[in-house]
């Protein structure tokens, strides 16, 4: 796009710049740093100017939004049309208290939900489970059975509101639940939208909330593509998620990477179940971290949409335009918030937040300031959405498409980061696709190291951290912090012990063995015969249990 | 921190028969590993013999493994809120194992309202979000000592 001869002029005059204005310069004034990089720790350059990107072409690098490969962004409106969507993840205590949390975030504004379960339901187990002791509505909403779900969003219209669901390991029987509450709203399936994250890969990598092996896992995650393709066409059926491979400790490299190659993972199983391309790819969406460091998080986004749309262009040969969009939710890193002098976390998250929308998000959660010490209280999860509402009324940053597209620094960023995240995608393919690095211990290996490398970067004063390593301060905390009932447990056993008294006993056990005879077909789609147990009142345990017996489950290599 | 032993932190006493012995555990359902895993990387690092337990322990399952590798000290890391009822059982069944002496820490979210109550139950320290690497080897260095 740019003419050579200029580019070389400007090549010669930078030199001349560096070695009589520059050079000088940093002899008089040293720099503050040895070492400029990221907080991946990508070195940085003092000046970008255009004479790297001589073989940049606008139309087919960036291109127009709306329009292959989507650089600038995968609507053409973008947020003139409509702001992103507004989705804080929400979840504690019973369904009850969860239920009036999400009404309150839909009173001040927000758009969408977001449901945080606890720990037992993310692995499968019901609250009077011996497993569940001390966890029950701690870190999240506890969900045992449809009647919970009934609660957790009675009131609320599934036609109206999306709903996106953090659950992977037990994502089929989650998502059956949800259905059979839209069912009881009156609401039928093809109307029903939201999301559940159901990416199984990167909880072997990162987020560690799995119940069975990776082969029968990857056989439920094409159930649901097939079974959404043909009956809940609105819903994504998967979010592939970097968020916690990032918070594992990762590069922002490794979590573009390992990301999109958990994509490509998704993609080929379902090619190889029979599902054709165009079917299920445009309900994929992904899911990323905002790190601190501003610039590098705007690359990443940029670099994943351009990435995405290649692959499943040219590798995969999508036909379908939707196909080739990478429409994704962001989330603030939570790793980056401190337990010292937690106000300035607001400050943080306003900063990531923003690279999240330059990097033109679909849809924001913003974290709140007191998450480093206990799920957010009413005020500090206000703050966190006032700040998207700031960011998007106040700043005027919507107001234009990718307003830093065409930045010399940010271009050559975009294009590092897909050099480099591709290189890895590569060494995966070789190792024969990410299930396979997996078992390996590849990624899980490389995010560790990543994170070694960080904390001694830290602790050795190299990566400052304000409150923590620099412009510390004594004081202790000084915002109230939010409390879960502990009777919520003893609630929670009684109506799940109740719910299991309640119902067609001799029905519940016919949908069990009928689970387990599908499980054991594996031409037998799973979705239909959850949905038949989730409407039947079979507990997640129930379900879960069942298909552990014949399914088998995963146990944490315990690498470190 | 600062005891009789104080100035031999550094390195561990020469009169040792054998290494330190640290199990570090991680009880309950959380699967974040990214503090214990650089944790458990670090005592290793300083020569300490490592134990991890992976993710998804029970209380039972922690305090066995304790026994069977014949742990000194163990380190509990806990991000899922479950920490009031997992130190206090996992206390609980080092007693009953004959197991007292052996030194239970640990770190994760926990707020600074409910580390009074564990330390009084008997866990011997609490590290919170932010602490230097270098701190807790000290500690473990300073602290724990072979059991036999």
């Amino acid at each position: 796009m740019y003419d050579r001869k200029k580019l070389a002029g400007i090549a010669a005059r930078r030199k001349k710049w560096h070695d009589e204005e520059l050079a000088p310069g940093l002899r008089k004034s040293q720099p503050r740093l040895d070492r400029f990089s990221t907080v991946s720790d990508e070195e940085i350059d003092i000046l970008y100017t255009p004479d790297p990107l001589s073989n940049f072409e606008y139309e087919e690098d960036l291109g127009y939004p709306g329009q292959y490969p989507y650089t600038r962004g995968v609507q053409p409106t973008m947020y003139r049309g409509r702001l992103w969507t507004m989705r804080q993840f929400a979840g504690f205590g019973s369904a009850e208290d969860t239920n009036a949390r999400f009404k309150f975030l839909l009173s001040q504004g927000q758009t969408g939900l977001s449901t945080a379960f606890h720990f037992p339901t993310l692995m499968g187990y019901d609250s009077d489970s011996p497993r569940a002791r001390g966890e029950v509505g701690m870190c999240g909403v506890a969900v045992d059975s449809l009647k919970d779900m009934e609660i957790l969003f009675d009131g609320i219209p599934l036609d109206k509101v999306t709903t996106s669901m953090t659950i992977n390991g037990p994502a089929a029987m989650i998502f059956a639940m949800y259905l059979a509450v839209a069912e009881k709203q009156g609401v039928p399936f093809h109307k029903v939208g939201g999301t559940i994250q159901n990416d199984i890969l990167k909880e072997y990598i990162a987020q560690h909330s799995w119940i069975f092996p990776p082969e029968p896992s990857m056989r439920i995650i094409t159930d649901i593509l097939a079974y959404c393709a043909d009956n809940v066409p609105r819903w994504n059926t998967i979010s592939i998620s970097g968020y916690h491979i990032r918070e594992a400790g990762s590069t922002a490299v490794q979590e573009l990477a390992f990301t999109i190659a958990d994509g490509i993972a998704y993609v080929q199983a379902g090619i190889d179940a029979g599902i054709p391309v165009d079917k299920f790819a445009p309900r994929l969406s992904y899911f990323f971290n905002a790190h601190m460091d501003f610039f590098e998080e705007i690359a990443k986004y940029r670099a994943a949409r351009r990435m995405w749309a290649r692959i499943m262009r040219e590798r995969f040969h999508a036909k379908d335009e939707n196909s080739w969009k990478l429409r994704f939710h962001t989330q603030t890193a939570g790793c980056t918030l401190t337990a010292q002098q937690p106000m300035n976390n607001v400050v943080r998250v306003a900063l990531q937040a923003l690279s999240g929308v330059l990097g033109g998000t679909q849809s924001l959660h913003t974290n709140s300031m007191d998450e480093t010490m206990a799920l957010p209280t009413e005020q500090a999860v206000t703050v966190a959405l006032r700040t998207q509402q700031i960011i998007a009324e106040e700043s005027g940053v919507a107001n234009t498409i990718d307003p830093l597209g065409g930045s010399f620094f940010v271009e050559q960023l975009t294009n590092v980061m897909e050099e480099k995240a591709m290189e890895y995608i590569r060494k995966i393919d070789e190792m024969g696709g990410m299930v396979a690095a997996i078992k390996q211990g590849y990624p899980q290996r490389e995010v560790a190291d990543a994170a070694f490398h960080f904390q001694r970067l830290v602790d050795a004063g190299k990566k400052r951290i304000v409150g923590l390593n620099a412009y510390r301060s004594e004081e202790g905390t000084p915002i109230p912090l939010l409390k879960i009932d502990d009777r919520v447990e003893k609630r929670q056993v009684a109506r799940t012990k109740e719910v299991r008294r309640m119902r067609d006993a001799k029905k519940a056990r016919a949908c069990l063995s009928a689970l387990k005879e599908g499980s054991l077909a594996p031409d037998v789609n799973l979705m239909p015969l959850l949905v038949d147990a989730a409407r039947e009142y079979v507990t997640l345990g129930e379900m879960c249990d069942t298909l552990r017996e014949t399914m088998g489950v995963y146990t944490d290599p315990a690498m470190f | 921190m600062a005891t009789a032993k104080g100035k031999s932190v550094a390195a561990p006493p020469k009169k040792a028969a054998r290494k330190i012995r640290v199990l570090v555990g991680k009880p309950g359902l959380d699967g974040h590993d990214r503090g214990a895993k650089i944790i458990a990387r670090a005592l290793r690092d300083a020569g300490v013999e490592v134990i991890y337990t992976g993710l998804h322990q029970t209380p039972e399952m922690i305090v066995s493994a304790a026994a069977q590798e014949d742990v000194d000290g163990i380190g509990l890391s806990i991000l899922s809120g479950a920490h009031n009822y997992l130190f206090p059982r996992i206390l609980q069944l080092l007693r009953e194992k004959k197991m007292g002496d052996v030194v239970l820490f640990g770190g994760g979210i926990i707020p600074d309202d409910d580390i009074p109550k564990l330390l009084k139950k008997g866990v011997d320290r609490v590290f919170t979000p932010g602490t230097p690497i270098q701190q807790i080897v000290d500690y473990v260095n300073e602290r724990i000592r072979p059991r036999k």
